[in-house]
């Protein structure tokens, strides 16, 4: 158990002849509380995997170190940071039985086999893999495989985090929330500090406490999943989680007022820049019909039962706004007016603090 | 819509038919017919029943040379198969040096049977060679041309230079296609390079060791060019492997009867164990 703080971290992989260094990731400074539940999620390439691995100490970080309560680990091997990991393919040791391995690791590091059964026993007994322990791992099914993965990380009374690589990948869609709310299970049974790599907001929300958004090899946001939906510190977040993602329309400064499209807002930035570029941010929940406010065109409407999408149309932009069961959409001159406590203000792509204004 | 009816898409199949017949079939043929005769010349044959076969299965020069041809096969696959997996594990898997030690490999492949022979006897005389020069300069009496342990050692030594490549290549390309998942893995299980090899490695090459196996089994259990050059089959008939019998059989001592029988059953030997093989493989896959 320990509190992971990677400082500093910057890492690019070796470049082929001839073309320029690229950072993987550039400049990460993250803490990892001892027992929290988190969600790093991101789009493909985005960095997420390399940075699991240089946690794991699979990969050495080109800069920046990696502390385990205040300790530096940097330099240490995989072995001795009592770290477990599940890859995004189950990794079995096929010609073994399921109990085999999930002694491995403690045979490994020297356990007496006494004191191995009844460890492994227990795990196997959370996992419902206590039936299969003599069954040859290779013929277990995909989620059971990720299971003895799993197993092989709890296994170990030592383990400081346990990471997970995308690891519902290969699993049947029916058996994915199953295997979700089982980890969650877990993480209250067990108490370690797991971090949970996927690009599935949905599997991310629903896991973690805690969701940290990667973008581009950088860090974009670190907050609840309700902070991620009501705040989007940049505006990748507010496009990647949400559906549909946020609305983002060009956004012009004028007298200490946001106007978007010609319109006064009712909101400034608090601090007062001298920008006169923004983007203005609202998610398709806060964009509603009204009698006065900003006059769109409908471009069509979708009809998700639960509630409706509908598709408006700007001078050029297009909106997209959630409209609940039962209520109208106007069809002749319909105005939309934005909920200006969910309005957000971004400049360069990064959401600056806002108040609201009378015009 | 009415089906038509008829037959004719047979005709599409006398292309394979003739081919088969004239590769296989045929000699096959010829071979079953004489081993079913006998003759005094004049091609003037007669019927001789299952003679040839009680003959060749109960004659102990048959025996002598298939004991010395299991032996081989048996030496050089317990040298190759380890050899062949130790030097692939050496190999480097990423950088500049791959394509060194791939050529470096596929050069011995590359080069003939029987230049192959030609160039380890020369390489192993013992006045001239340097091989042979090297060993007795040593102080050991070696002459492979006189001595059967001199003969066979050269005899496998030289079909491990020729044919671990084989091995190693295939191994290569086997330990290539492990995801880097299962070293990771590996890794954070505290594993020793032992166990890596034992419960990583070594499952996940079963089927190219297979594979590497039946052809270094079936290539050195028909081998004849290279020892007929190097040794042919001596000193005395202590390299006479089975391929080298049978020529000797039916060419040198033109007993058509006898060879034609002793090839069916040495064909139908090679036939077993690749069916052997084959199954077993089959098993495999469908677990």
């Amino acid at each position: 158990m320990a509190r992971i703080e990677l400082k500093n971290i910057r890492h690019s992989y070796p470049a082929s002849k001839g073309e320029a260094q690229v950072w993987a990731l550039e400049e990460v400074n993250q803490v990892w509380e001892d027992g929290g539940a988190y969600a790093l999620l991101g789009p493909s390439g985005c960095g997420k995997t390399t940075l699991l691995n240089i946690i794991s100490g699979l990969l050495t970080p080109t800069e920046g170190s990696v502390l385990f309560d205040e300790k530096d680990m940097t330099q240490v091997a995989t072995i001795d940071r009592h770290i477990a990991q599940v890859f995004q393919f189950p990794v079995v040791y096929d010609t073994m039985t399921v109990y085999q391995n999930l002694a491995f690791p403690l045979r490994n590091r020297g356990m007496k086999d006494s004191d191995i059964e009844p460890r492994v026993k227990e795990i196997a007994e959370m996992l419902d893999l206590t039936e299969s322990l003599n069954n040859r791992a290779a013929g277990l099914t995909a989620d059971g495989k990720q299971k003895i993965s799993l197993g092989r990380g709890l296994v170990r009374p030592d383990v400081n985090v346990i990471m997970f690589d995308e690891p519902l990948t290969v699993i049947d869609p029916h058996l994915k929330w199953q295997l979700r709310s089982k980890l969650k299970q877990l993480h209250q049974q067990v108490g370690t500090t797991m971090i949970y790599v996927t690009h599935d907001q949905t599997e991310a929300l629903t896991f973690a406490e805690t969701v940290v958004v990667m973008y581009e090899g950088r860090v974009v946001q670190v907050g609840t999943p309700v902070e991620l939906f009501e705040e989007p510190k940049h505006t990748f977040v507010g496009h990647f989680i949400g559906s549909p993602g946020m609305n983002l329309l060009p956004c012009e400064n004028v007298d200490r007022m946001a106007h978007c499209l010609g319109n006064a807002l009712g909101i400034a930035e608090k601090k007062e820049t001298h920008s006169e570029q923004f983007q203005v941010g609202v998610r398709p929940e806060f964009v509603y019909f009204d009698k006065v406010g900003i006059p769109v065109n409908l471009n069509k409407v979708d009809d998700l039962g639960r509630y409706k999408v509908a598709e408006v149309e700007t001078d050029g932009h297009i909106l997209k706004m959630i409209v609940d069961e039962g209520q109208d959409i106007p069809v002749e001159n319909p105005r939309i007016c934005f909920d200006l406590d969910h309005t957000r203000l971004y400049r360069d792509g990064w959401m600056v603090e806002t108040e609201e204004v009378t015009p | 819509m009415n089906k038509i009816s008829n037959q004719r898409a047979w005709w599409l199949v006398v292309p394979v038919v003739v081919l088969v017949a004239f590769n296989a079939l045929i000699p096959l043929m010829t071979v079953v017919n004489y081993s079913v005769q006998e003759t005094f010349g004049n091609n003037l044959f007669f019927w001789h029943g299952v003679g040839w076969f009680e003959q060749v299965l109960t004659s102990e020069r048959f025996h002598a040379s298939l004991l010395r041809q299991l032996a081989f096969t048996g030496m050089i696959l317990i040298i190759e198969v380890p050899l062949g997996i130790a030097v692939a594990l050496c190999m480097p898997r990423k950088g500049p040096w791959v394509s060194v030690c791939l050529v470096l490999m596929a050069l011995p492949l590359l080069i003939p049977w029987n230049v192959v022979g030609a160039m380890w006897n020369i390489f192993a005389l013992p006045d001239i060679g340097l091989l042979g020069r090297m060993i007795n300069g040593l102080g050991i009496d070696y002459n492979f041309t006189q001595q059967p342990v001199a003969a066979w050692s050269t005899t496998v030594l030289m079909d491990v230079w020729h044919w671990t490549s084989l091995v190693v290549l295939l191994t290569y390309a086997g330990l290539c296609s492990i995801p880097d998942a299962y070293y990771q893995a590996a890794r954070i299980d505290g594993a020793s390079s032992w166990s890596v090899f034992r419960y990583i490695q070594l499952p996940k090459l079963k089927r190219v060791l297979t594979i590497a196996i039946l052809l270094r089994f079936m290539d050195s259990f028909m081998i004849y060019t290279e020892p007929f050059v190097l040794t042919g089959g001596g000193p005395g008939n202590t390299t006479t492997f089975l391929s080298i019998d049978l020529v000797k059989i039916a060419l040198g001592q033109f007993d058509l009867g006898p060879a034609a029988a002793m090839s069916l059953i040495y064909f139908l030997m090679v036939l077993l164990v690749c069916w052997v093989f084959y199954t077993a493989m089959m098993r495999n896959e469908e677990q």
